[in-house]
């Protein structure tokens, strides 16, 4: 029995991978990102040379000026790859983190607040990769148009920026992002998944191509790291996330 | 002398002033939040350096604050901050959105006595067009015309809670890693400090200990607060309460529910007499 977030860890990590992508020697994973951070340990514990830092990490923390070092380490390349969700996504990988409605917090008639827009607003234009990640995958998430711009999918000429995103990975589906024409196109479709069940299941237009393969399942020596060694390196981070997914709790 | 205790540091904070807090994975003293609730301060205005957790939600739920600056404000793995969701949709607190490494910027500018200090990013986000004190001028060093930057202004909090490991006889403050606490002290004007413990000596002429502290110079005050990081994380001293921190979030969604919180861990004898 293969669990949805051992599926999504193992495509994100085929993402992480691609090889028609830039390579990924640094990535950082930021808060509450228990299935990037499987992913990213998939990737490392098949052998592929990748340094993680993971922001969250209590013991043994790879930064020794806190989070400003991570976003020093973007500012100047040094990360590869990050990870962005949020609580709208719209057809142009426009992100909103910060709420719905008027803007959040300016009036008490602003509709749903989320929690804000962590680093997003630097992350998304100074990282070459981004892999946005939502397990949601309903017309509530990804929308025709955020209400609010967190970060920018794309930005007008001129505006410095070393890239945006790669791909969306839902519940549901893999897309890619082509930030040439500012669209997502459908790469695969997890089991049980139709094409036309994507369409009324997102709120945004996206590309189609003839044939939409069917997302891969996890190989069994993928599914063997994500339920041993993986989850051992991230008991400590995420107790709940491993409790529920690979029934394993931290010793006391 | 008398030692300082959490309620006397949070007695010379006054209503109003703006407070800075680390976030939950970053040595937030959650004991001068606790000690400031059972003050009854008034009117505070929280700073997120540059998120905001536990003892952010706590406070706007015991009325203390009147606005949030911040880049996010979440229990983690416990979800969304109830009280503070619930205080923006009654429109008893405003929030002043930002995004994490802008925070670090501004702290950075103040600690260095500068007007601003450039970020990339930003530019096309709607937290830029709902800041008016931050500008976009064309990079000066450029050919002047081309190649927008954001301008971020020097911020300097009021005061700063921070919650180290240990305090000596010299007034330092030992934080470890979290060297981000250090830029926090530089830039702001007065920082109040809880530790577990005090030990002897001066840190400072231990060079093994001295990177991770943060010299007296910077501090105004400490008490001893043994947890005082409760229910939040400590360095490797002890890990985050997930299991109260449900709990809290399970109650705080409600005022009730919210008020039972307080009685049975702020403002009961025995939570006092542990800080």
């Amino acid at each position: 029995m293969i669990k949805l977030e051992e599926r999504l860890a193992a495509s994100l990590a085929r993402l992480i991978l691609d090889p028609a992508a830039p390579p990924a020697r640094h990535i950082a994973v930021g808060a509450a990102s228990p299935i990037p951070a499987a992913a990213c340990w998939l990737v490392k514990k098949q052998g592929h040379p990748v340094r993680l830092s993971l922001l969250h990490k209590r013991t043994g923390n790879p930064f020794s000026e806190g989070s400003r070092e991570l976003f020093d380490l973007t500012g100047q390349g040094r990360i590869d790859l990050f990870f962005l969700g949020g609580g709208q996504i719209d057809g142009k990988a426009n992100l909103n983190l910060v709420g719905t409605g008027e803007w959040p917090g300016g009036s008490p008639q602003g509709g749903v607040r989320f929690p804000g827009s962590f680093g997003s607003a630097f992350m998304y234009f100074m990282t070459p990769r981004t892999i946005l990640f939502r397990e949601e995958h309903s017309p509530r998430v990804l929308v025709p148009q955020v209400d609010n711009i967190s970060a920018p999918g794309v930005s007008e000429p001129g505006v410095f920026r070393r890239g945006t995103a790669q791909a969306l990975v839902t519940g549901k589906c893999v897309f890619a992002f082509h930030p040439d024409r500012a669209r997502f196109s459908l790469t695969s479709l997890h089991p049980g998944e139709t094409v036309d069940g994507i369409r009324a299941a997102t709120g945004f237009d996206f590309d189609v191509p003839a044939d939409v393969p069917q997302t891969p399942d996890p190989t069994e020596a993928e599914l063997a790291l994500l339920r041993g060694p993986i989850c051992d390196e991230m008991l400590e981070t995420y107790p709940e996330f491993c409790a529920r997914v690979f029934d394993r709790k931290l010793a006391a | 002398m008398i030692p300082h205790t959490p309620d006397s540091l949070a007695a010379s904070v006054p209503d109003g002033a703006l407070v800075a807090l680390p976030p939950d994975n970053s040595l937030p003293s959650v004991a001068l939040a606790r000690a400031l609730v059972r003050r009854g301060a008034k009117d505070l205005r929280l700073l997120g350096v540059p998120v905001s957790g536990f003892a952010t939600d706590l406070l706007i739920g015991a009325g203390c604050v009147a606005e949030v600056q911040t880049s996010a404000v979440s229990l983690g793995e416990a979800g969304f901050a109830p009280r503070f969701t619930a205080a923006l949709k009654a429109g008893q607190i405003t929030v002043r959105d930002a995004t994490c490494p802008a925070i670090h910027s501004m702290l950075q500018a103040a600690e260095k006595g500068i007007p601003f200090m450039p970020l990339r990013g930003i530019i096309g986000s709607d937290i830029l067009r709902n800041r008016p004190d931050w500008k976009v001028v064309p990079n000066p060093l450029g050919d002047g015309v081309s190649d927008p930057i954001v301008l971020l202004p020097a911020l300097s909090p009021d005061v700063a809670l921070i919650h180290g490991v240990m305090a000596d006889e010299a007034g330092n403050v030992w934080v470890g890693r979290r060297r981000e606490c250090a830029t926090l002290a530089h830039a702001s004007q007065r920082v109040l400090a809880t530790v577990e413990r005090l030990v002897k000596g001066d840190m400072l002429e231990d060079e093994r200990l001295a990177p991770g502290v943060i010299s007296g110079t910077y501090i105004e005050k400490v008490a001893v607060a043994e947890r005082g990081a409760w229910p939040v994380a400590l360095l490797d001293e002890y890990a985050f309460d997930a299991a109260h921190v449900a709990e809290y979030a399970r109650l705080a969604k409600t005022e009730a529910g919210f008020a039972e919180y307080l009685d049975r861990y702020v403002f009961n004898a025995r939570a006092q007499a542990a800080e």
